[in-house]
């Protein structure tokens, strides 16, 4: 799969949109069908390709929301950003049955590997949930048992993606912990207010250094860097932590 | 391949007629960063013409400001295929500032804070076809845009008009700026659409 | 402005490589700091990639996509380090 995944050079292909589930009222999950995907690692990206009617092209980079099985789809979910180009074309215009061009997969660096022996730390802001996502699932159809655990923040409890699936990962998966941080609106009845993630967040939820965990941050460069420079504070090994900034405006 | 996205527009565009050719009209004004926007406070800034054999000339903001300014109304025309008609700005013409240089060179080259480079040949800046500009559409230049100041080359694709500009170098021969030398064409001329190396 | 990373790069890399180039570490010429190519902080999407250093801002690397043809300025990387596929 690996292997299949790295040799050659790439080009563009088409995918066929087969479904749309709606996560949130500003993201859907498109799901994919591209005749002779070569598989993917949890944490690849591909890009994507319009062409409108007039010639004129817009192209964006999108992580990999599902685990790769044999003939199974490819997942992306996106994030309508409302002065966006592509986004919202992808989120409310596209239908089931239309094609769209990928290129893909791509991306070999922030990517988690089942060889990886080592306790995982997943850290989301927002939408950049989605290709740790990725390696949520990966982990819960090899059945391994590194332990896993997800600090995911979002601005308020609507925003948060894979709403309905993250609570059964944390109840089937075993080793899969899940930490949900809110920015702006906690849930009714919550203990813990809203605010930005932080050392003490990291520090009761994450791995402790000792553990020598993988970490992945994902998400606005702001979240990343203030994720990443707590894990440095708090005496992880900054080679073991992989970050992925997603951009603002697409 | 090619797959058409149905109902797909892209930014909102229009193709008009009198544009260079490749050209969308836009209406908003698109920013292009190739870095973090410097933020020059104007007690810090200035702007020194080098020649070719070493001699210098430099003005402070308040030095700047004070000289002969115009009002020009131009089209731009950025590569990434973007045109804008009528912008409105005022500064400095390159006339004004080239007027006691001595110099025998054919080229220069446009100097930034943050450290872009363009090449421009000198005749380019010449005659009434540059300047460096400070204000846009009646209002300070927005950081963003370039300011305190940037070049305005308008006649070119708009990767020549540099913002954040603090210097102008004058060299014998001609030599590739920061785009240039990353396959961009070293002219640029948008009617010829000289948008790459070879075109 | 978009502010993105290295990851990013990868599929435009990837169109011209036969291996993915943004695991391969990078040496800065400005600050001789390194790390993954995939870490470099990406700027002027519309234009190119424009890839700095994390740790001094230079350019490390930017590419270019025409039309026909693909420019990759390296200039900013004294060297680049890349693993072997399958060792």
């Amino acid at each position: 799969m690996a292997r299949a995944a790295l040799s050659g050079r790439l080009t563009w292909r088409a995918g066929t949109l087969v479904e749309a589930r709606p996560e949130t009222p500003t993201a859907r999950t498109l799901v994919l069908d591209v005749p002779d995907w070569p598989g993917h690692l949890p944490g690849q990206h591909v890009d994507v390709r319009l062409t409108a009617p007039d010639g004129y092209r817009a192209q964006r980079s999108y992580s990999i929301a599902s685990a790769w099985q044999e003939g199974g789809k490819v997942e992306l979910t996106i994030q309508r950003l409302d002065d966006g180009e592509v986004s919202p074309y992808l989120t409310d215009v596209l239908e089931v049955g239309d094609q769209i061009e990928l290129r893909g997969p791509v991306g070999g660096w922030f990517v988690w590997r089942e060889a990886q022996q080592h306790p995982v730390l997943l850290l989301a802001g927002g939408s950049g949930v989605v290709p740790l996502m990725a390696m949520v699932r990966a982990r819960g159809i090899a059945r391994a048992k590194q332990p896993f655990r997800m600090i995911y923040s979002a601005r308020t409890p609507e925003d948060v993606l894979y709403r309905e699936e993250l609570p059964r990962h944390v109840r089937d998966d075993l080793g899969f912990d899940l930490f949900l941080n809110f920015t702006r609106k906690a849930p009714e009845g919550s203990p813990n207010p809203p605010k930005r993630i932080d050392v003490p967040t990291i520090n009761t939820h994450g791995w402790p250094p000792d553990f020598t965990p993988d970490c992945y941050v994902c998400g606005p460069t702001t979240f990343v860097e203030t994720a990443a420079d707590i894990l440095v504070a708090l005496g992880h090994d900054p080679k073991r932590i992989r970050t992925e900034r997603f951009g603002g405006t697409s | 391949m090619g797959i058409i996205s149905r109902g797909f527009g892209g930014r909102r565009r229009e193709s008009v007629p009198g544009l260079p050719p490749g050209q969308y009209l836009t209406h908003d004004f698109p920013v292009l960063s190739a870095g973090p926007t410097p933020r020059i406070p104007l007690d810090r800034w200035s702007f020194t013409i080098t020649t070719e054999t070493g001699g210098k000339k430099s003005w402070n903001w308040s030095e700047f400001t004070a000289l002969p300014h115009d009002d020009v109304t131009v089209d731009i025309h950025c590569v990434t295929k973007w045109s804008k008609l009528g912008t409105t700005w005022r500064g400095v013409s390159l006339d004004t500032l080239l007027a006691d240089v001595e110099t025998a060179a054919d080229y220069t080259m446009v100097h930034s804070f943050g450290g872009y480079t363009t090449n421009v040949p000198l005749e380019d800046l010449l005659d009434g076809k540059a300047w460096i500009a400070y204000k846009f559409d009646g209002e300070d230049l927005e950081p963003e845009h370039g300011g305190p100041a940037r070049m305005l080359v308008p006649h070119l694709y708009f990767w020549k008009s540099a913002k954040w500009v603090n210097g102008l170098e004058m060299i014998n021969e001609d030599e590739p700026g920061f785009w240039e030398a990353a396959g961009y064409h070293i002219y640029g001329d948008p009617w010829l659409e000289q948008r790459y190396q070879g075109d | 402005m978009r502010e993105l990373d290295g990851n990013a790069m990868a599929g435009d890399l990837r169109e011209i490589f036969a291996f993915d180039v943004t695991v391969a570490r990078y040496t800065c010429a400005g600050c001789g700091d390194g790390g993954a190519i995939a870490q470099l902080m990406l700027w002027g999407q519309e234009m190119g990639h424009v890839a700095r250093c994390p740790h001094c801002e230079d350019v490390v690397m930017r590419l270019v996509h025409g039309p026909d043809r693909v420019y990759l300025d390296l200039r900013g990387a004294v060297r680049l380090e890349l693993p072997l596929a399958g060792v």
